[in-house]
């Protein structure tokens, strides 16, 4: 049993600086947890104190059901992969995976079977007698993995071990972390500020911001449920378009009137929860792909847009237009069919059956 | 028209890059004359001992003749060194001294750094920057201290009293050098080590040490030059015979009220100074990127 359990973690500095506030959460056993959030909101330092390397200020961590405030990392039964590999320059790959357990006095042969083991399934069992330096990064951050994995510990903790490659080896790195998952099962919590990265390897994905869980919960989840307006802006690339607006009832409807003149209706299942906001400015939220020259998939609230294009860009598979509403930048996924071309205005539809409404007071969608 | 304008672009781009070629070749040429200049002024001196050395006494004492010629060479100023078994004893005198010293420095100075740099306790930055101003008080002011200390203690006149005052030499720059190196090793390392299961102590033998290596043996090297080369700690500790070191044995044996025996004297020195010469040239490499490590990033 490797359940993990946060308990109001505090994190403060010198200074009374809170890196983290107070966090709760609870990772299930054999569960595959990514804490995802921008520079400085605390993550990281989540992870290190999971891992014994900081203090806890005040809070509880308990791993397998025992708190573990007061515990060493080497006693933890822990393994974690850094951001820079930190590998021992002066060992060889078999050396460096066998370290841990060499510390632990295991038999030499349960070692080598083990080291193999994990050689096998990283498919690094031609490099076990070189040096790091002798490696790619593709291949040291596989060491890195073979180490934390020979150990057979009860979590895995991931700094975000993919930051330092290019970006067609961490697409290739991120797909083998999720075999290497599904192959050993362990408890893993992932770090990393690549919501990419977040969604695509995580069974929960943990959205932090300043110190606070923004929204816990599946990858889908996050994406078409945002808790918050800063979950909405940070999950999905390119972002979500947020534009000033107010919504008005007229004889039971409630509609979004833009600051440009345009009016969107608000689908017929929506109205009960935005009527109270009848009247007030709010944040009209809708991603991307779903301002498009496509045929709304919500028949009923075709909801069109004339818009300029200030920039175009062309990707290939799809083509993104780029606008502004009174001083929002609004971004549009194109059919790279549609003969767009900047300063020529383009007819658009919002998919408002995917769209959210933001109350500005407090940035929670509503 | 283009091809005209680009004929006569060429000859100007030919001509700066003949001006950076003559550039580079003046700066090559200052840099050899200033570097054959300086090897003259410092290798003249030992090239004149080496001369002395095998020239017999006359011809040392005949001020008539060239100084930088050997008119008749003799070894018999090495011969008379090495089968003295005073010299001898200063050899080992000075072998035990700087052997001890060495061992004794590097293990205060690599568990000193490991502590300044890796752990973090209330003072360390306060104590690793006094660590260094010790370095900066000249012997020659701490000796005068020192001798009543050692006196104290009764290791006046004993190579044991030499062993006890070279490290406070040696270990204050040896310590400095070693954080730095330390400090230039990753942090990630310790604590992937941590998480390995290594206490503090496996973390400084299996990793901090085989990593620092360049830096360990650069420290070794300094430790052994400032011992080995010592010069007023044994000539105001010592005064028998039987416990001198090399640097002053040869001198105090060799000077004898107005008579100087130069060609032993320079036989004697040369061979003091060869064992620094053969620890330099062989690791000399692992010296330079020791003093060096920490200075740029990554």
């Amino acid at each position: 049993m490797a359940e993990v359990s946060l308990r109001r973690i505090v994190k403060a500095y010198e200074g009374d600086v809170q890196a983290v506030k107070g966090i709760n959460l609870e990772i299930a056993d054999h569960e595959f947890v990514v804490l995802v959030g921008p520079s400085g909101c605390g993550k990281s330092t989540t992870l290190r104190m999971i891992a014994g390397l900081e203090e806890i200020t005040a809070g509880d961590i308990a791993i397998g059901g025992t708190v573990v405030n007061d515990i060493p990392p080497r006693d933890r039964d822990i393994a974690m992969v850094f951001q820079n590999y930190a590998l021992y320059p002066h060992m060889s790959v078999y050396d460096n995976m066998a370290f841990g357990l060499t510390l632990r006095k295991f038999p030499k042969a349960e070692i080598d079977k083990r080291v193999k083991e994990a050689a096998r399934i990283l498919d690094i069992t031609p490099l076990l007698e070189r040096k790091p330096k002798a490696l790619s990064g593709g291949q040291r951050q596989r060491v890195a993995m073979g180490r934390a994995i020979v150990r057979d510990p009860k979590v895995f903790l991931f700094d975000e071990p993919l930051s330092n490659l290019d970006a067609k080896l961490r697409v290739q790195m991120r797909t083998e972390i999720k075999k290497v998952h599904q192959t050993v099962n362990t408890t893993t919590i992932y770090v990393t500020h690549d919501q990419v990265e977040a969604m695509t390897l995580a069974d929960r994905v943990v959205v932090m911001n300043h110190g606070i869980i923004e929204q816990v919960g599946p990858p889908q989840e996050l994406y078409h449920n945002p808790a918050t307006k800063f979950v909405a802006g940070f999950i999905g690339s390119p972002a979500m378009n947020f534009i000033p607006a107010r919504l008005e009832e007229t004889s039971g409807a409630l509609r979004l009137m833009l600051p440009d003149g345009a009016t969107l209706n608000v689908p017929e299942a929506r109205v009960a929860r935005y009527r109270s906001h009848a009247g007030k400015p709010v944040l009209f939220g809708i991603r991307p792909e779903h301002l498009t020259d496509d045929k709304p998939t919500d028949k009923t609230n075709p909801a069109p847009l004339t818009l300029t294009p200030e920039v175009i860009e062309p990707m290939g598979m799809e083509t993104l237009a780029h606008f502004r509403i009174d001083g929002a930048e609004v971004s549009a996924r194109l059919d790279p069919a549609t003969p767009a071309a900047v300063g020529q205005p383009l007819r658009l539809i919002a998919h408002m059956d995917q769209m959210h409404i933001i109350d500005p007071t407090n940035d929670k969608v509503l | 028209m283009s091809a005209t304008t680009a004929s006569r672009d060429v000859p100007g781009i030919y001509h700066k890059a003949g001006s950076l070629r003559s550039e580079r070749r003046w700066a090559m040429w200052w840099a050899y004359v200033s570097l054959i200049v300086a090897a003259i002024i410092f290798l003249a001196p030992p090239f004149y001992m080496l001369l002395t050395s095998f020239k017999t006494n006359a011809e040392i004492a005949d001020h008539s003749l060239n100084p930088w010629w050997i008119r008749a060479p003799t070894i018999e100023h090495y011969a008379a060194i090495l089968s003295n078994p005073i010299f001898i004893r200063f050899f080992i005198n000075s072998v035990i001294v700087t052997g001890c010293v060495v061992v004794l420095t590097m293990v205060i100075s690599v568990l000193a750094a490991f502590a300044l740099a890796r752990m973090r306790f209330w003072g360390s930055q306060v104590l690793a920057t006094g660590v260094f101003l010790t370095y900066l008080v000249p012997d020659t002011l701490l000796f005068i201290p020192l001798y009543q200390i050692v006196g104290g203690l009764g290791l006046l006149n004993s190579i044991w009293g030499l062993v006890l005052v070279y490290p406070t030499l040696t270990v204050p720059f040896c310590t400095w050098i070693m954080i730095g190196y330390f400090a230039s090793i990753p942090k990630e390392l310790d604590e992937a080590a941590l998480i390995d299961g290594a206490n503090w102590m496996q973390m400084l033998m299996k990793i901090f040490v085989p990593v620092a290596m360049p830096g360990i043996i650069a420290a070794t090297i300094f430790a052994f030059t400032v011992s080995w080369a010592a010069f007023v700690y044994p000539t105001a500790f010592v005064t028998t015979a039987e416990q001198m070191p090399l640097t002053i044995g040869v001198v105090s044996q060799l000077v004898r009220g107005d008579t100087f025996a130069w060609g032993q004297i320079m036989a004697g020195a040369l061979m003091a100074a060869l064992p620094p010469v053969i620890i330099y040239a062989f690791l000399m490499d692992y010296y330079i990127a020791g003093l060096t490590a920490g200075a740029t990033k990554g």
